[in-house]
């Protein structure tokens, strides 16, 4: 099963929650879908076995070949060509890599280069097996690395996927064909607000979803009514507690020093794997 | 000439709306902006008026008409984003790039434009606020932010306003380039986490490969005061100054439930004060 943690709002508890819930699982692998920011491997202090570089295809045009006739630009969606006077320019962080250039060049002047856009790192953090991404600073589309990280999942383990923030495509790379999405959010304002547009996302990929909330009792009790409003399970409430936050902040997974939360993860997945039956 | 400052983070969560709201109040002749289109926050706390709405259609999606189409495959053979199968386009996995169209022998695919989204100018009781809402799981998010940017410009100038203040999003990929190019200043809020200092240290990097000067606010600094002085001392290494020390303060969540910037909820507390402090500093720093 393919459970992605997911929220919206950043900063609610999606990493403290997927890190959690595998550490008190078996036959588990963590992926983080974060690429931009990965935080998932400072609280769990994977041993890195591997680190594998990840590449998009960019064009190169071949200048004796060229004519300057402008089709390869025109075609492009993405603006990530441009045609000079006496050269055909190439912005390589605006292409998607999708051959189209190469396909329309009527002189077979323009061929394709990998250019790295990131890193895979993988490895164990005693039993967990866990894979993240890593985007090379300045690089805009995050989503082919997801992909990348994606491509890592062995589906006979238990698969926890943290998702980025937002509720944009980043997201939707991350949650697309996964079987079930834990949203974590916070009972502020900020937290429903965002936590109603990422319902909206699920709905549209059809991916079911239940709620954990996040530092519980602070805020207010919109998030409760909105949830039973909607017919959505909360699956859990992490309280707000001095001890949780300051142990996340020397990335230590709470589970660790308060094992009691350990059952209450697994029973969690348990009435996940219910609701899939 | 018209100043601009984006307040970013990295890591989600850490603050940067809660504290752009409060420059909003202090802020005397600006335009505000939320440059997080796809989970923005700040509309909550400023409450604007919306005076222009405009359509955001930027992304294109591929559709076959299956009564033209003669199923030789040639679309899924060329698609690189295993967007077609059985002659049907996942509209999820589609990026629009029109490969498929080309390579159609008989013409039965066509991409047609959607709305993305929604781009706004609005009025609020601080300013004119340019503002934006994208479409639950779409893309571009960056095009659309760079719409508010612009926006914010035509109305800055048009006004005489001599500051503009985007509340950005969160990660270091495109919607935040987007947020912080050619801008004169981006001040990170950090929280004092081991997750939030590694944030930071991207989000510097970030500023650092497009040659942003950069400051540096700390959040709920008392939550970890060795974290918060290991902020401090990597800042000072590498020339970053840190303009303000926020204390954590349930004040601040109260004041969001109340949809209101803490800084005029609860003037005379400690992290309004520190903050007023901190956009003084700020404020010298780029004018």
């Amino acid at each position: 099963m393919i459970t992605t943690v997911a929220s919206g709002k950043g900063g609610t508890g999606k990493t403290t929650v997927a890190v959690n819930l595998a550490l008190s699982l078996e036959n588990v692998q963590l992926l983080d879908c974060d690429v931009e920011e990965p935080n998932s491997h400072i609280l769990l202090h994977p041993k890195i076995t591997q680190t594998k570089p990840v590449y998009s295809n960019v064009p190169v045009i071949s200048e004796d070949l060229c004519i300057h006739c402008g089709k390869c630009a025109e075609f492009c969606e993405f603006n990530a060509l441009f045609i000079a006077p006496k050269a055909t320019m190439v912005f390589p962080e605006l292409c998607h890599s999708c051959g189209g250039c190469m396909l329309v060049c009527p002189k077979d002047a323009i061929t394709e280069k990998q250019r790295q856009i990131g890193v895979i790192k993988s490895g164990k953090a005693n039993k967990i097996e866990t894979s993240y991404g890593e985007l090379n600073v300045g690089e805009a589309m995050a989503v082919p690395l997801i992909k990348a990280v994606k491509n890592e999942m062995k589906p006979n383990k238990n698969v926890i996927l943290d998702a980025p923030p937002g509720t944009a495509c980043s997201l939707v790379s991350s949650v697309h064909r996964t079987d079930y999405c834990i949203l974590v959010t916070e009972p502020t304002p900020f937290g429903l607000h965002d936590l109603k547009i990422t319902v909206q996302v699920l709905k549209d990929l059809k991916v079911p979803m239940g709620v954990v909330i996040n530092r519980a009792g602070l805020g207010d009790r919109k998030v409760y009514d909105y949830c039973k409003k909607e017919n959505i399970p909360i699956l859990m409430e992490i309280p707000f507690s001095k001890e949780i936050a300051e142990l996340y902040s020397r990335g230590v997974p709470f589970v660790t020093k308060m094992p009691e939360w350990k059952n209450r993860f697994q029973e969690m997945l348990k009435t996940i794997q219910r609701c899939q039956k | 000439m018209t100043k601009e400052m984006t307040i970013l983070s990295g890591k989600g969560g850490t603050g940067k709306t809660s504290v752009t709201a409060c420059f909003a109040v202090l802020a005397k002749n600006a335009v505000l902006t939320d440059c997080d289109v796809d989970a923005p926050d700040l509309h909550l706390l400023l409450k604007p008026k919306i005076m222009e709405t405009q359509e955001f259609k930027a992304s294109r999606v591929a559709v076959i008409d299956s009564d033209t189409c003669v199923q030789c495959k040639k679309c899924e053979e060329h698609c690189r984003f295993g967007a077609i199968a059985n002659q049907v386009v996942d509209p999820i996995l589609c990026e629009g790039c029109g490969v498929c169209v080309y390579v159609c022998p008989v013409a039965a695919i066509k991409l047609e434009k959607r709305v993305s989204g929604q781009a706004f100018i609005s009025k609020t009781k601080y300013g004119l606020m340019s503002h934006a809402l994208l479409n639950p799981g779409e893309e571009n998010s960056g095009k659309l932010v760079a719409l508010v940017r612009k926006n914010a410009k035509k109305i800055a100038e048009k006004n005489n306003c001599d500051l503009i203040i985007n509340d950005g999003p969160p990660g270091i990929g495109c919607p935040v380039i987007a947020s912080v190019g050619g801008v004169d200043v981006g001040i990170i809020v950090v929280e004092p986490t081991l997750s939030g200092i590694h944030d930071m240290k991207r989000a510097l990097e970030l500023l650092g490969y497009f040659k942003i000067p950069a400051l540096v606010c700390v959040n709920k600094h008392n939550l970890n005061e060795q974290n918060t002085s290991d902020i401090v001392e990597f800042c000072e290494a590498n020339n970053v100054e840190v303009v303000g020390k926020i204390p954590f303060d349930s004040i601040v969540t109260k004041a969001m439930v109340e949809g209101k910037p803490v800084i005029e909820y609860a003037p005379d507390s400690k992290v309004s004060q520190e903050i007023k402090k901190m956009y003084k500093k700020i404020h010298t720093v780029i004018l």
